[in-house]
């Protein structure tokens, strides 16, 4: 846990909205954010990988948040954006979510892990949580979520 | 000291020495008075000495002297090659191809110290060592030195060996050159560099003696120059410039060697010294002054002989040549966006000159920059003569290898993968394909039981088939173990074709072998061959009877980065099909479509061909009507044929195959997407996957 709360320590997050509720994604792992564009949808692929999209001459796969995290699917706004993101080892990806809303910083002492079930067959999407002015960002882990076990 | 810059040269050379030392040794064993190989193994031992020593790898220099001891004593025909004798040099081989591997991937090179080689290697040699180092010594002792001036080759003594060399070099009108060589003060690895040197001398002649000598060169005993006399064809010009072009040389003075009357008595004089000093070493300076006259000479005859052979090859890092691959990809985009352009703005003559010659300029660059991807399979290919040697020997059962096409050329990418298909084809073949040499006998084959590798290009594939006149395979055999295992119901065994049976011989975990031996048939066998070829966009088939023999068929792709593909549309999405896998297109109208088992079929000028709805596959909505008539793709897997239903043809065009994501690969049917001009993306339909 000691662990946890250093990787936190002082990290910068992307605060995102989806269904409502607000998710920070680590910085670090985030390549560009760009707005909703043409999708190529993909034949024969798991539901949540909504198809691939053109990034400056690379074919990049798409998936929706929503669909991965189990949300109702919603009709793409202008708010809606595509954040491009890297995780080391592994393909880059673009991740659909409703809104951007802000950058923040947050430091170890506003971080609390989330207890999370180990009987649980979704893995853990969301391991620790964030208070940012009174208000709670849930973090997001990438690994988790763009990990290539199909859930969903 | 930093060596690591030189460990890739280094590592790139190894193994090239490694494969002259196996394939010379091959030679050898099956003539053992071949004195062209001998002379090749010894020089290629010395190499490797050499580099090993200067690169610090203690273990594989000592290993690496001893077979260069050994090499010398034949050359010198003061002991014969023996089966006994090749069969330790294997091992030694086997032992060096193992440290290189360290060193590959460790850049240490293991702490193996191969005694029992290096004591039969000594055991082979007993006794005859003494005068090869006695040789040495003699060079050695030739060594003087005076302060740097540029005719310092002018200092170099010359004894009774080296006076005979000239003598015959003379004789036979060839150049003898003085050469005084001179290192840049900054350099740091100065025995990396003087044995570069060396090696480009030896291209053009024949190094008669040195100052400092060899191995104190070896060993970086000298300051910043070193001399030698060198016999050679060349013009001294050539060779000045072939030193220079070394790297880090600060300068080189090569001038003709004046031969004096006067310079050859005071040597005789000298010789007649070191005679009185030591009797015992003349035979010794005159053995090697033989094997030295006799060098030049093979020199001679060598380039003739051996140049089409070794390929002259420039190395080029793949990751350059994958940067040029992208450049060359944008180029094409931003060609295919131009033509969209020109397209929709109407045409106006000068802008659709430009883009012809654009499109020309394109075509060209993608040609040769995929033509500098492309490799001879033969560097895969070489090692397995002597896999099947030492198969042989291994299973007890008398088999050759011959291969043909090894000069068949496929992408980079291609041929570093296809190795392990093959090898474990080759085993498969030895291993099961053979029969033993008694029923070999009893069904009136030769004793000696054949593998052929033959490779070639066949359109737009290359074909590599794995060929064995051995028993074939026994389709009765495969039924009953797939039945025991349950892997098929008895109904189904019924019906099965004898193809389908062989299929299941690429399905996981499926070895007919009864015995499991480290060889093959560990159950992890053919399939992992299919799943490896699959992965490069080939196909594997196979064709047997039993008691003849068995053909494995391996079709590939000639290139993986750039097609001709026919666009389609389907339900207003786009796809590319490669152009390669096409026969026809035909107009079917709907009424020409028959029932085959419930399934559509189209009987095509007598053949019955299975249509395939495109739109059905890809789960979208056709945008045509059902009364209206079809466009079908006839495409071609093998011997198979299918129609593939579109809704729209677009054209042909040339595509940049970019890969999936892996997010993405559960589709089987999409092999990869491609960008178009205006930035659409298209998929890539693997209409392998299809039929």
């Amino acid at each position: 846990m000691e662990e946890l709360k250093a990787a936190y320590e002082t990290t910068q997050f992307i605060v995102v909205k989806l269904n409502d509720e607000q998710y920070g994604i680590d910085i670090k792992y985030i390549d560009n954010i760009i707005r909703m564009q043409q999708i190529y949808r993909v034949p024969k692929v798991q539901q949540f990988i909504k198809g691939v999209i053109n990034l400056r001459g690379e074919v990049i796969p798409v998936i929706s948040v929503r669909a991965k995290m189990g949300f109702e699917q919603v009709e793409e706004t202008k708010a809606t954006r595509i954040i491009i993101v890297k995780i080391d080892g592994s393909d880059t990806v673009g991740l659909i979510v409703d809104e951007v809303k802000e950058v923040v910083t947050l430091d170890a002492s506003q971080v609390e892990k989330v207890s999370y079930d180990a009987k649980e067959e979704k893995p853990n999407y969301v391991p620790a949580v964030g208070k940012d002015k009174g208000e709670l960002i849930s973090l997001l882990d990438l690994h988790n979520l763009i990990a290539e076990k199909e859930n969903g | 000291m930093d060596v690591s810059q030189y460990l890739e040269i280094f590592l790139d050379e190894s193994k090239e020495h490694l494969q002259t030392l196996s394939d010379q040794l091959m030679i050898l064993e099956q003539e053992p008075e071949n004195m062209d190989t001998i002379n090749e193994i010894f020089r290629a031992a010395h190499s490797l000495k050499g580099m090993a020593g200067t690169m610090g790898y203690k273990r594989m220099q000592a290993l690496t002297h001893e077979m260069e001891n050994v090499f010398s004593e034949v050359r010198n025909n003061t002991i014969k090659v023996q089966d006994s004798m090749v069969d330790t040099l294997f091992q030694c081989l086997d032992a060096l191809e193992e440290y290189v591997d360290n060193i590959q991937n460790t850049t240490e090179e293991g702490s193996n110290d191969n005694e029992h080689l290096v004591k039969s290697l000594k055991r082979i040699l007993s006794g005859g060592e003494e005068d090869k180092e006695s040789a040495d010594s003699a060079s050695a002792a030739n060594a003087s030195v005076s302060e740097g001036d540029k005719e310092k080759w002018r200092t170099i003594k010359i004894g009774s060996a080296e006076h005979t060399v000239i003598k015959a070099a003379k004789a036979q009108g060839k150049n003898v050159l003085g050469i005084t060589v001179i290192v840049q003060e900054s350099c740091i690895l100065k025995a990396a560099r003087a044995f570069l040197v060396f090696k480009a001398l030896e291209e053009l002649g024949e190094i008669i003696v040195s100052v400092p000598s060899a191995q104190d060169i070896e060993d970086e005993k000298f300051e910043y120059d070193f001399s030698m006399l060198f016999v050679t064809d060349s013009s001294a010009d050539k060779v000045a410039d072939a030193v220079k072009n070394v790297s880090e040389i600060k300068d080189a003075f090569v001038a003709a060697f004046e031969y004096s009357e006067e310079k050859e008595e005071e040597k005789e004089e000298e010789n007649s010294q070191t005679s009185v000093q030591a009797s015992e070493q003349k035979p010794a300076k005159e053995k090697s002054s033989e094997t030295a006259v006799a060098a030049p000479k093979q020199e001679n005859k060598k380039p003739a002989v051996s140049k089409p052979v070794v390929n002259r090859t420039v190395r080029v890092d793949i990751e350059k040549l994958d940067v040029l691959m992208n450049l060359v990809s944008e180029l094409i985009i931003a060609k295919n966006s131009l033509v969209a352009a020109s397209n929709t703005e109407g045409t106006r003559t000068a802008a659709s000159e430009h883009i012809e010659y654009l499109e020309s300029v394109t075509t060209n660059l993608h040609e040769s920059v995929m033509k500098v991807r492309m490799v001879p399979i033969e560097s895969v290919v070489v090692k397995f003569p002597k896999m099947i040697r030492d198969l042989s020997k291994k299973l007890n059962k008398k088999m050759q290898l011959f291969m043909s096409g090894e000069e068949t050329e496929l992408d980079r990418t291609v041929v570093d993968e296809i190795g392990d298909p093959l090898m474990h084809l080759l085993r498969n073949s030895a291993d099961h394909g053979l029969e033993s040499a008694e029923t070999r006998i009893q069904r009136g084959k030769p004793e000696v039981g054949s593998i052929y590798l033959d490779a070639y290009q066949d359109g737009n594939n290359v074909v590599i088939e794995v060929r064995d006149d051995g028993n074939g395979i026994d389709v009765e055999a495969v039924k009953e173990k797939a039945l025991s295992k349950g892997s098929i119901t008895p109904e189904q065994a019924e019906n099965m074709s004898d193809k389908d049976i062989i299929d299941l011989l690429f399905k996981p975990s499926f070895s007919t072998a009864k015995q499991v031996s480290d060889i093959s048939g560990r159950g992890v066998g053919l399939d992992v061959v299919k799943s490896k070829i699959e992965s490069l966009s080939g196909e594997v088939e196979v064709k047997t009877k039993l008691g003849e023999g068995s053909t494995f068929i391996i079709r590939l792709p000639l290139t993986l980065a750039i097609i001709q593909a026919l666009m389609v549309e389907v339900g207003h999405e786009k796809y590319a099909i490669s152009l390669g896998t096409i026969q026809t297109i035909e107009d079917i109208t709907p009424e020409e479509i028959k029932y085959v088992q419930a399934k559509e079929v189209i009987n095509l000028r007598g053949t019955v061909i299975p249509l395939i709805r495109l739109n059905e596959v890809l789960d979208i909505e056709s945008s045509k009507s059902p009364e209206e008539s079809l466009i079908v793709v006839i495409v071609k897997k093998g011997d198979k044929l299918a129609g593939l239903v579109v809704d729209e043809l677009m054209g042909q065009q040339e595509i940049v195959i970019k890969s999936l994501s892996k997010y993405v690969n559960k589709c089987k049917i999409i092999s990869g997407a491609t960008i178009l001009g205006d930035g659409e993306i298209a998929l890539i339909l693997d209409t392998n996957a299809l039929i």
